[in-house]
């Protein structure tokens, strides 16, 4: 029973994960896809805005995982780790320039460092995403022996599996994003970026939707095992709960009501994660080493969970605070787009906000 | 409980041996990304009490310039923070993308700390945006609050971490049966009996390195003749934290270096590069260790056995007491050693100096010197803050797990490794560039503009 709370406690923050991190990620997508200075100006001074608060917060869930699998799954993280170290290289430097050039965004005086500066951000977000999503195709699909890098490096996660999960996790991440800063526009009292967050979440959501399904045929070719798991049982359950989320989500986004969406796209994305879950057991390493086998013994799962218990008794009420004064508006900065800040303001010579 | 000590050495790797002929380059990697990270840590330990306190002050007072810098300094707290993070995340996949043995052997015993860990920098994260970002937006009294937590969660997250560091300096919390890890009792691994003066030690060099870092850019401003209110404030606050912790950090490090006698008497050894056990041990100031002695060191008769045992006749363990291929590489440890002996001392006498005359004529002293002594105390404490992780990481070598498994044990097959090292190396000069880039560009934006609020600036 402990390993499958400990894994369910991994789940939880995958989920957590690429829910608020996938968006983050999934700002910089638009960011990268604005458009030139002037005319995606509006687009980049949003995806500032709305990422500002929470982004350090967001990006402690990834940590939360790693550490859970090292702790709870030593083995497994191990095997994972040593196989993988291409794609996981590259998040490690798609992660560093991304929040640097995140941080220093702010700081540039001139639209030309700002363009510099926002194209390393944004092309990092494209970069991370798929490489995470792509070691999650890698050990899905049974590529990851146990072992001291036993695995091959390259044709491991760059499969047909790999490569499809990389991609569904762009696209989801940008999908969630186009949702929440559709609903923050609205907040923010900007109709006009309203409606282009909106079309950007119908087009991202449908190219998700279309990617997830025709993906089933990839698995059937590639990773056999794991899509009988989707098809059937409990995975089959999930895959279709998720189907219906995602559905509603498109909905709710076509009737405006985003604040809702916000938790329905959530919720599809959750029900991918946990119906992935089912779909291997009773493998953590598809066909290679089970939960059972990769568990830490008892004392250690024990003991991370009354950790993790005392850890959410204080990070619960922290996290309702901080998400209740940013959705009540009282963190948010003011709306500027990108490009303005270095015009020239009427009547001075001198150029705004460039201190 | 403790460790069988037969069995030193004789852990067998979860994953199977590692055949890395690049163990060098995994090594170097961790210690670039090490450098990297510590500076930092040290702002996230002490700059919200400092920025806090400063805060404190305007509320009490009403005065303006108190705000002012509070305010400034919180947005230089949240871009360290968030470079931070960036750099602890690295940390925590070089976990896995260097030592995968390591954790696959040992995660079961020392992941505890770091689980603990992480929800403390959550809730610090958390904390952190809400101040920075409700400056002005949320009640004065609200956000003090507000402040508290990031103080708190700076103390705890770094104890979580020192206790794996102290954890693989004295392992304990597990039992080796056969070369396997069994018995684990991670509760026992995490409250270590190395943690109480690592931790001490650390924080306090949090203080000092935040401290003297804070001060020395305003005592430049005012060698460039710049005596506002504000410059003066801005000096004072971070000098008298650091100078408050700085002469009992000499006591913690004699602690350290006690402990460091009882648990790694080799370790000790390589402090000083003594060859034989010895009673009544001399301490070489420089010089450099080869062919089993210190030459052209200025030796001091007995002063190794002061530190060690507080006692000038006291019996020190000297290398001989290992093969040469379990001793660590002395020069490097021993010079660390020095360095952050000789720079802690030093500091210590500029802050004595600084205390005496505050305490007896309430007003900073007036010579130039002392405040070039400030500007430079900067940069030093930061070398003996590095020098100290040295002095222990290489001084463990060639464990990984002291006397458990050894660094080319828990090294990872992968290849590559050199190509790793340099393009790390390659982005962290990028990273140095953009952020010092960036903190002087903050510099320049005069304090008066920084006073009023700027919604949009983050
Ligand atoms: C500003 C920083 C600073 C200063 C002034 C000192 N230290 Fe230190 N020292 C550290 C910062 C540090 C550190 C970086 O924080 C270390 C590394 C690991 C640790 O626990 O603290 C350390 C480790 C460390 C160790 C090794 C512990 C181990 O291997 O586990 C010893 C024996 C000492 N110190 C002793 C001293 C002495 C005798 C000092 C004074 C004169 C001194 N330190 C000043
Ligand atoms: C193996 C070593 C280490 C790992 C894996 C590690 C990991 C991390 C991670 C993941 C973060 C980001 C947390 C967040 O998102 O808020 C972080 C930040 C931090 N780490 Fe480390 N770290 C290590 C060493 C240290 C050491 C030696 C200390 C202290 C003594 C320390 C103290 C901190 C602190 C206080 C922060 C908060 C961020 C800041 O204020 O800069 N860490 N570390
Ligand atoms: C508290 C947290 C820390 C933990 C858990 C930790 C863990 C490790 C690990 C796993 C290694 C690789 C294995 C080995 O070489 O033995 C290592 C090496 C190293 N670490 Fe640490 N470390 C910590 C803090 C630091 C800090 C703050 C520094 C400093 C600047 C540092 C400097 C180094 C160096 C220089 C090496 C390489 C040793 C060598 O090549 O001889 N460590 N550490």
């Amino acid at each position: 029973m402990l390993p499958e709370i400990c894994l369910g406690l991994v789940i939880a923050g995958i989920t957590a994960y690429a829910v608020l991190g996938g968006a983050d990620f999934g700002a910089g997508f638009w960011d990268l896809t604005a458009g030139g200075a002037r005319r995606g100006g509006r687009v980049r001074g949003m995806v500032q805005q709305s990422m500002g608060p929470v982004w350090e917060a967001n990006h402690v869930w990834l940590i939360f995982v790693l550490v859970l699998m090292w702790t709870c799954f030593p083995t497994a993280f191990g095997s994972i780790f040593s196989t993988l170290y291409v794609p996981l290289l590259i998040v490690v430097v798609g992660i560093i320039l991304r929040g640097t050039a995140f941080a220093l965004r702010g700081q540039a005086a001139t639209i030309g460092e700002a363009r510099f500066i926002g194209a390393l951000f944004a092309s990092s977000s494209v970069l991370v995403p798929f490489c995470l999503g792509s070691c999650l195709g890698a050990i899905a699909s049974g590529r990851v022996p146990v072992g001291n890098a036993a695995g091959d490096p390259i044709s491991s996660w760059l499969s047909p599996t790999g490569v499809l999960v990389g991609g569904l996790a762009v696209i989801t991440g940008a999908y969630l994003a186009a949702v929440y800063m559709a609903g923050d526009s609205v907040r923010a009292g900007l109709p006009d970026l309203a409606r282009a967050f909106r079309a950007r979440a119908l087009i991202a959501g449908s190219v998700a939707g279309v990617v997830a399904i025709g993906g089933l045929v990839v698995l059937h070719d590639d990773a056999r095992s794991l899509f009988d798991g989707l098809t059937s049982g409990g995975g089959l359950v999930f895959v279709i709960a998720s189907a219906l989320a995602g559905i509603a989500t498109l909905a709710l986004v076509w009737v405006q009501r985003f604040e809702l969406a916000r938790f329905s796209a959530a919720a599809a994305v959750a029900c991918v994660t946990v119906g992935w879950a089912f779909a291997q057991s009773p493998y953590l390493l598809p066909d290679r080493l089970t939960l059972d086998q990769a568990a830490a013994p008892n004392a250690t799962l024990a003991a991370t969970l009354i950790g993790v218990g005392a850890g959410l008794v204080v990070l619960i009420p922290s996290l309702y605070l901080l998400y209740s004064l940013t959705l009540r508006g009282r963190l948010d900065q003011e709306f500027e787009p990108l490009d303005q800040r270095f015009q020239p303001l009427p009547g001075s010579g001198s150029t705004e906000g460039g201190t | 409980m403790d460790v069988l000590v037969l069995a030193a050495g004789h852990v067998s790797s979860a994953l199977g041996e590692s055949t890395q002929e690049h163990l060098l380059a995994a090594r170097h990697t961790q210690a670039l990304s090490f450098i990297f990270h510590i500076p930092l840590v040290c702002f996230g330990i002490a700059f919200p009490a400092m920025v806090l306190f400063t805060e404190g002050l305007w509320l009490r007072s009403g005065d303006p310039v108190y705000k002012t810098i509070a305010k400034r300094w919180s947005k230089v707290m949240l871009i360290l923070f968030a470079v931070g993070v960036v750099s602890g995340t690295i940390l925590s996949f070089e976990f896995g993308l260097l030592w995968p043995n390591f954790t696959a052997t040992f995660g079961s015993v020392f992941g505890l700390g770091f689980t603990l860990e992480g929800f403390s920098f959550f809730i610090e994260a958390i904390f952190i945006a809400i101040y920075v970002y409700g400056w002005d937006r949320l009640s004065p009294r609200r956000h003090f609050l507000c402040g508290i937590p990031i103080v708190i969660t700076g103390l705890t997250g770094s104890m979580f971490v020192i206790s794996v560091n102290a954890w693989m300096n004295h392992p304990t919390g597990f039992d080796l049966v056969g070369g396997h890890v069994t018995n684990v009792h991670p509760w026992a691994a995490l409250f270590n009996s190395q943690l109480p003066f690592e931790l001490t030690h650390m924080y306090f060099a949090g203080y000092m390195v935040a401290g003297f870092l804070v001060a020395a850019v305003y005592a430049r401003a005012w060698l460039r003749g710049d005596r506002s209110r504000y410059n003066r404030a801005a000096l004072i606050i971070p000098l008298t934290f650091a100078a408050l912790v700085t002469p009992a950090q000499l006591i913690v490090g004699d602690w350290a270096a006690r402990t460091v006698t009882k648990d790694q008497p080799l370790k000790l050894a390589a402090f000083e590069g003594l060859p034989k056990t010895e009673s009544g041990a001399p301490f070489h100031i420089g010089g450099i260790y080869e062919d089993g002695e210190v030459k052209h060191g200025i030796e001091i008769p007995d002063l190794l056995s002061i530190l060690a045992d507080h006692d000038p006749n006291g019996t020190v363990k000297g290398l001989n007491i290992a093969p040469p291929d379990d001793r660590p590489p002395i020069n490097v440890t021993r010079l660390s050693f020095q360095t952050m002996v000789f720079v802690g001392t030093g500091l210590a006498l500029i802050t004595v100096a600084y205390l005496f005359t505050w305490w007896r004529r309430r007003r900073l002293p007036r010579s130039r010197w002392f405040f070039r002594a400030v500007v430079l105390a900067g940069p030093l404490s930061l070398l003996a803050l590095i020098c100290g992780w040295v002095t222990t990481e290489v001084g463990r070598q060639p464990w990984i797990v002291y006397e458990v498994m050894r660094t080319e044990q828990a090294v990872t097959d992968a290849g590559g490794l050199p190509v790793i090292f340099f393009s790390l190396l390659a982005v962290y000069l990028s990273l140095l560039g953009a952020v010092i880039w960036l903190l002087r560009r903050l510099a320049r934006s005069s304090p008066e503009a920084a006073a009023e609020p700027q919604g949009a600036e983050s």
